[in-house]
């Protein structure tokens, strides 16, 4: 167990400095770095929304609202009040969370697809809430935020969110969680406060979305409403989809594959969305479980090879 | 232990349970028997919170419960099984177990998310204490496996573990010989006795499997269209006239 | 006073389109319990080839209208045999995304094809403005152009589905499809027609919607199918009165709030309102509560 962890260790350590060697001597252009960045943020972005729609069984569609809220309040510190990159992020965060808790409460006693419609609806709102607030800038929205973000800071956000997450789901909450999934009547009647856990994973996926949100905006350096429409919260949808419903390992795959294929598809111009689409539907109709079902991706996976022949 | 007073519960005018009285005393098994659609998982439900009453009200341990939650009720001392099996299905049989521990058991939320030392130990001791359950129901040896892929029976028996580890005081058994063999129903009365030995619990269950009920039970009340309309030891009721129009009723 | 009726007429012609959007979604999910994310775009596919039919094959309006419909619902037909049929047992989450990703397609499609420009909707029917009320109140022609397609759509629709064997068909399937199998039901057959008339009235509220904002373009779809759907849940999903209802509640609602107060908070409203209702209500307000069994 020791081994592993440290072994883990040591290869995120060697990541973060192979990455970080491959932009500074300009391995990574710049123009791929943008994927860079992206795959970072799909990759908190679908993780925490896995912990709502995966773990816990509750299918979300507003994920771009909460970033929408992460992105908005951290660009106002930094741009307009001038504050520092981290706190702006962390406020960001739990202006997320808290408004995860005031959308949670009343909507999470809906399920299936009026939750869906219902979180949908909070999104719109949340758009179009920015839309008519002068100081954020209305539909243009914020123009000229510093460029914070850099890959120091994307990957310590991904690690911090994908480890929290992993966490949580191996603890007695996330089991909590996993249980209403399972069974909402056995787990209320087992002792789960319910209605808590459903509102904390949500709003512990909306913190992360915040996060995600933060930095978006502190990379791209425009945000407008438009930004978070409901697009946005159906790609994290399909990463999270795609991976297998409770798979961080499968989301974090997934989030990197859809980027990758975004990316891939970009010369194709005009049609690129339209094979996106097209491949979306194939996909599901081939495998509706996704890529890791329930799964998780470990080290096992990578040795087994290995360990087949030791034993 | 546990009281009714005219428990009442109607669904769109129609009385599932009509002015109920129950009530059990500390340590006692009793039964709750009645031909299909009398009410006795309806009682069941309105017990454990998952229905409200219309009227009437729920003491347990001289305290009401109405108008608790489930959650509530279990950290009262009630726990349950279910007559149509409502395992956690994507988790283990020992995760299940754990879940059932999360009221009593459960560490702070920064510790889960840190992974801080009050989460292994926590995790540590839910281990061990699930553990010991299974071991006592010989189920440790599937601990690992997912618990829909258990068969059948052992699904029943995980279903009563996990319930006790909700560490209640009474436990309430939905149907818990349906669909078992003679054999099989025979193995599930040693348990039951074996649980009551161990835990002292207080045990109020539902049944069909007549045997069971008469071999086991020191009280039963018998629920006909939401009404008790006899009650006694399970000699008294077996030559009680109206329970056996109440069958026959039904079978003819 | 004056403005109060502009503005129900307004909300009426508006609610009437939105209602004829809200009924294809509601006899899907009745049916498949899916939310037919796609139904906007077929909306599109409509109000295109009305225009087609009416620019290119100088067809008058109603034998355009019917073009329309025809090419709405063959394309309904498609895309539930393509796209749904084969994920009818798989989790409703693969569906919901596979419906979403056949929106984005056509959405794609459409702007490969048509391109991304407006395209200015030809005024096929006369637009006359009569005065009323001593001239203070002025209804178009267009606006009681679509308010009777509408009701004849509706009374077409109504007499399919209660007094047809079609309907009868439709109705058993969406109650228990299991059941209307072992009756003899052709489950599949049922569920074709039932996305081709969605699709059609789809059709014909594009072609509608294309008279009233006078353009169309391949993203046209997209808002009005969102907002349709918020119809269908006010008035009960699933309920074909339902859908009607919510689809004239929520075109009223809309005209009001821009008339009176925003309309950059219209949406807002709209969306607000849903989920009060969602919340208050969660069947929708012509709906029945039903819960699980335990």
């Amino acid at each position: 167990m020791k081994h592993k962890n440290i072994l883990i260790g040591i290869l995120l350590i060697a990541l973060y400095l192979a990455v970080y060697a491959a932009i500074g001597t300009g391995l990574i252009a710049p123009y791929y770095q943008v994927n860079l960045y992206l795959m970072g943020i799909n990759i908190i972005a679908a993780v925490s929304l896995n912990l709502i729609v995966g773990f816990t069984g509750q299918l979300a569609l507003g994920h771009a609202g909460f970033m929408a809220v992460g992105a908005y309040v951290s660009a106002v510190l930094t741009l307009k009040l001038g504050q520092p990159f981290l706190p702006a992020i962390l406020a960001g965060a739990v202006c997320a969370f808290v408004i995860g808790i005031i959308i949670g409460l009343p909507t999470l006693r809906l399920t299936g697809d009026y939750l869906a419609i219902a979180t949908l609806g909070f999104g719109e709102i949340i758009r179009g809430l920015l839309v008519n607030i002068d100081y954020v800038g209305g539909a243009a929205g914020i123009n000229g935020i510093p460029k914070l973000t850099n890959w120091t800071w994307l990957y310590l956000f991904t690690l911090l969110t994908v480890f929290s997450i992993k966490n949580f789901v191996n603890s007695t909450h996330g089991r909590a969680c996993i249980a209403i999934r399972d069974n909402e009547l056995a787990a209320e009647t087992m002792g789960i406060n319910t209605t808590y856990y459903k509102v904390l994973a949500f709003s512990i996926g909306a913190f992360f979305a915040g996060i995600a949100g933060a930095l978006y905006a502190h990379y791209f350096f425009l945000i407008q409403p438009a930004t978070f429409s409901f697009m946005k919260s159906f790609d994290a949808l399909v990463m999270v989809v795609f991976g297998g419903l409770g798979s961080i390992t499968g989301s974090i795959i997934a989030a990197m594959a859809v980027t990758f294929m975004n990316a891939a598809l970009i010369n194709f111009g005009s049609l690129r969305m339209i094979i996106y689409a097209l491949l979306l539907v194939i996909i599901m109709v081939f495998r509706p479980q996704g890529l890791m079902g329930t799964k998780e991706f470990t080290l096992k996976h990578l040795f087994r090879v290995k360990e087949g022949g030791s034993s | 232990m546990l009281a009714t007073k005219r428990l009442t519960k109607t669904f769109g005018g129609l009385a599932a349970v009509s002015n109920l009285d129950l009530e059990l005393q500390q340590g006692e098994l009793v039964g709750l028997i009645g031909p299909n659609g009398a009410g006795k998982t309806t009682v069941f439900n309105l017990l454990t919170g998952v229905y409200t009453p219309t009227e009437g009200d729920i003491i347990l341990e001289g305290k009401s419960v109405v108008g608790l939650k489930p959650y509530q009720i279990t950290a009262r001392g009630m726990a349950r099984t279910f007559q149509n099996i409502r395992l956690f299905n994507s988790l283990s049989v020992i995760e299940n177990v754990k879940v059932a521990c999360h009221w009593h058991s459960r560490y702070s939320l920064a510790g889960a998310l840190l992974r801080l030392k009050s989460c292994v130990n926590g995790e540590r001791q839910m281990q061990e204490n699930a553990l010991e359950l299974l071991e006592m129901f010989n189920l440790a040896e599937k601990k690992d496996e997912p618990a829909n892929s258990l068969p059948y029976g052992e699904q029943r028996r995980l279903e009563i573990v996990r319930a006790l580890a909700a560490k209640p005081k009474l436990l309430l058994l939905d149907e818990p010989a349906a669909g078992m063999n003679p054999l099989e129903t025979k193995d599930l009365m040693e348990l039951i006795k074996k649980i009551r030995r161990l835990f002292g619990l207080t045990i109020l269950l539902i049944e069909h499997d007549m045997s069971l009920v008469m071999g086991i039970c020191e009280r039963i009340y018998v629920l006909d269209y939401g009404k008790v309309i006899a009650q006694g030891t399970p000699e008294e009721i077996k030559n009680n006239k109206r329970v056996i129009e109440a069958y026959l009723g039904e079978e003819a | 006073m004056e403005t109060f009726i502009a503005q129900l007429l307004n909300g009426l012609s508006l609610g009437s389109i939105y209602a004829l959007i809200a009924l294809g979604y509601t006899m899907v999910y009745g049916i498949i319990q899916l939310i037919n994310f796609a139904h906007g775009e077929v909306l599109m596919i409509g109000a295109f080839a009305g225009f087609y039919a009416i620019t290119k094959l100088k067809l008058n309006f109603f034998l355009a209208l019917i073009f329309a419909m025809v090419v709405s619902a063959l394309l309904g037909i498609i895309i539930e045999l393509a796209a749904y049929r084969p994920l009818r047992n798989s989790p409703r989450l693969a569906a919901l995304i596979t419906a979403i990703g056949v929106s984005l397609f056509l959405q794609n499609g459409g702007l490969v094809v048509f391109g991304a420009d407006y395209v200015s909707f030809p005024q096929a029917v006369n637009k006359v403005t009569y005065k009323l009320l001593g001239g203070s109140v002025t209804v178009t022609s267009h606006q009681i152009l679509i308010l009777i397609v509408t009701i004849v759509m509706m009374l077409v629709l109504q007499y399919i589905v209660l007094k047809t064997k079609t309907g009868k068909a439709m109705r058993a399937v969406s109650f228990d499809k299991d059941a209307a199998l072992l009756m003899g039901i052709n489950v599949d057959s049922v569920i074709s027609i039932t996305f081709a008339i969605g699709s059609a009235l789809a059709a014909v509220a594009g072609v509608l919607l294309g008279m009233y904002y006078q353009t169309i373009y391949p993203l046209m779809g997209t808002m009005p199918g969102l907002k349709a759907f918020v119809a269908a849940v006010l008035g009960g999903i699933g309920i074909i009165p339902g859908a009607m209802a919510g689809g004239f509640l929520l075109g009223i609602i809309e005209t009001f709030v821009s008339g009176y107060w925003s309309t950059t908070y219209r949406d807002v409203v709209v969306f607000g309102l849903l989920i009060v209702i969602l919340i208050v209500k969660p069947a929708g307000l012509l709906g029945k509560d039903t819960r699980e069994k335990v």
